[in-house]
């Protein structure tokens, strides 16, 4: 890194952290779910991203397994890798808050703390993990990409069959 | 490339981009505390000063609506949106000013011809061909007609660098061929589609040949009597004029027979509730208040490269392009989408382990604006195996070093991403 170019690496560094660019390059349950409940793609027709989420949801309401394949950037891949490394085993009222949460914490509009709160403490190392989407605050244009899984992870348990970041 | 370029006696060598810069005010400004470094012009294109000031100088001093007012404001408003129109027959070589219709855009200009013309002359059974590069905007309206009207639309290939073959594009084409509508030049690969034969193969058939010319016509001097179109389109923000106003050509022929596209004021020579008449064109083709200022501006900005040497202006394209090209294949890798000998500057590339928005951003804070995704050309992006590609395109005021800091940017990408 050159002297010039130090002052600017600081947003960057937080977007594109350790964390992010280690599921962005090796994503985690990269497949489609066997006997799967539901499906859902995620479009983002601005840039051509894809990804379609697939779960196993028991009737007892428990996301047994949950995973995903597209194509995408470093940020909506590494989102939808985590995404699914937290969320499998837990209740869909879970995912439900944690997608909501997420999604504020990538606009800005919890910090992670209070992001835990609204998860209601049941996956602090999973939000905490997650956190690291929040880079994309000071990307405005990124936001899309890092919520674009848990777009398609909702419509995906509300059994809407497709998603768009533009609605 | 289709037409000797003899506006001017300079040569090449005279061709000043510092002094073309200082007409272009935005390139002074800083992104991110970095020097600006545009390198989208291809998505649109910066404004000289010239175009800012006729815009500026249209609403502030001579601006009222056109073709009404019987007084002196409409008159001169008239007069110089009238003006605009002649300066780009001119522009494009054509053989009478009223086969120039003003649009809002070329992609409204294209969705005209496959409204009005289509609607009238093509009918079910009927083939439509176009190419594997087209933009979305020279796909979805014939998608549109031939939902209409059961016509077949047919897609000649594109080769893996970025050329078209000929012989398979010779095979698109029939007796049942109406119309090929393809790109003047490709706004992903940068490929000049061979059109002079193509237009032979069109007439071969009988068959009408539309040019979407938003990427043609900045990159080489046009002449719709030569170039063996039908019918030539493009969009004034791309050649450095503002949004909102564009450019249907056609043979005055093809737009008398053709019928009207919207219904509104000024396209009717008469109404009553029993019938109407059209006027003729090319203000049958434009309907309600036009964009006056918008066409005021495009007129300025062709004034403006025609102050310029255009066939200097080529020429330091293409060493823009061909420096690029140069040392982007030096950057481990990274692999360039788009290689077509005699291309126009434009240059699309992938990079492993780097998806191209990820690159975009990580440039942006370099002050390089690129474009990435897929360059509303989903279907070539499918074709080429990628979902996105990132692209550089290279105007009239860009220069060498403004090359060197893309590719200084793509290395420090890759120390970030990788």
């Amino acid at each position: 890194m050159t002297a010039a170019a130090a002052p600017l690496a600081d947003d960057l560094r937080l977007l594109y952290q350790e964390i992010i660019l280690d599921h962005g390059k090796s994503p985690r349950n990269f497949r489609v779910v066997e006997h799967h409940t539901c499906k859902a793609q995620g479009n983002n027709p601005m840039c051509g991203d894809r990804v379609t989420v697939t779960a196993r949801v028991s009737p007892a309401g428990l996301v047994e397994d949950v995973a995903f394949e597209g194509k995408g950037c470093a940020i909506s891949i590494a989102s939808a890798s985590m995404m699914t490394e937290t969320l499998s085993g837990q209740p869909v009222e879970i995912a439900r808050k944690l997608s909501a949460a997420v999604q504020d914490l990538c606009t800005g509009r919890l910090e992670t703390d209070q992001a835990k709160a609204a998860v209601g403490g049941a996956l602090d190392d999973g939000v905490e993990k997650l956190a690291a989407l929040s880079g994309v605050r000071q990307f405005p244009v990124r936001v899309k990409c890092a919520t674009l899984p848990w777009h398609a992870l909702m419509s995906c348990l509300d059994g809407k069959g497709q998603t768009t970041t533009e609605k | 490339m289709n037409k000797p370029f003899t506006k001017s006696p300079q040569t090449a060598s005279a061709f000043d981009v510092m002094k073309v810069r200082a007409d272009f005010p935005i390139l002074a400004r800083e992104v991110h505390g970095k020097p600006l470094v545009y390198l989208d012009s291809a998505a649109s294109a910066q404004k000289p000063r010239q175009v800012i000031d006729a815009i500026t100088r249209a609403y502030g001093h001579d601006y009222a609506n056109v073709h009404r007012g019987a007084y002196y404001l409409s008159e001169t408003a008239t007069a110089a949106y009238e003006a605009a129109r002649e300066k780009v027959r001119g522009f494009i070589n054509a053989g009478d000013v009223r086969e120039i219709v003003f649009t809002k855009g070329a992609t409204e200009a294209i969705n005209l011809v496959a409204a009005a013309w289509g609607r009238a002359f093509i009918k079910a059974g009927d083939e439509i061909v176009i190419t594997a590069v087209e933009h979305h905007s020279n796909i979805v309206p014939w998608q549109l007609l031939r939902d209409a009207t059961g016509c077949i639309l047919k897609i000649a290939p594109v080769e893996p660098d970025g050329s078209i073959d000929l012989n398979k594009f010779a095979a698109a084409v029939g007796p049942k061929t109406k119309l090929i509508a393809i790109a003047h030049v490709s706004n992903v690969l940068g490929t000049v589609l061979p059109v002079a034969a193509i237009a032979d193969m069109a007439h071969a058939v009988g068959a009408k040949l539309l040019l979407d010319g938003c990427q043609g016509i900045v990159h080489e001097a046009v002449d719709v009597q030569t170039l063996g179109c039908d019918f030539y389109v493009f969009s004034g923000h791309k050649l450095y004029g503002p949004t909102g106003i564009g450019i249907l050509w056609a043979r005055h022929e093809l737009l008398e027979a053709m019928p009207p596209y919207q219904g509104g004021g000024d396209m009717i020579d008469s109404v009553t509730f029993a019938k109407t008449t059209w006027a003729p064109p090319p203000a049958k083709f434009e309907a309600g208040t036009p964009p006056i200022v918008q066409a005021i501006g495009l007129g300025a900005a062709i004034d403006y490269l025609n102050t310029l040497d255009r066939e200097a202006v080529s020429a330091h394209e293409h060493a823009l392009l061909r420096h690029a090209m140069t040392s982007l294949a030096q950057i481990p890798g990274l692999k360039l989408i788009g290689t077509a000998p005699g291309k126009a500057s434009v240059q699309s590339f992938v990079m492993d382990g780097a998806h191209p928005h990820d690159l975009a951003t990580v440039l942006d804070r370099s002050g390089v604006c690129v474009r990435a995704g897929h360059h509303c050309a989903q279907p070539l992006m499918e074709i080429l195996g990628v979902s996105a590609t990132t692209r550089a395109s290279f105007a009239l005021y860009n220069t060498m070093a403004e090359v060197d800091a893309l590719v200084t940017a793509l290395r420090r990408a890759q120390e970030v991403l990788l």
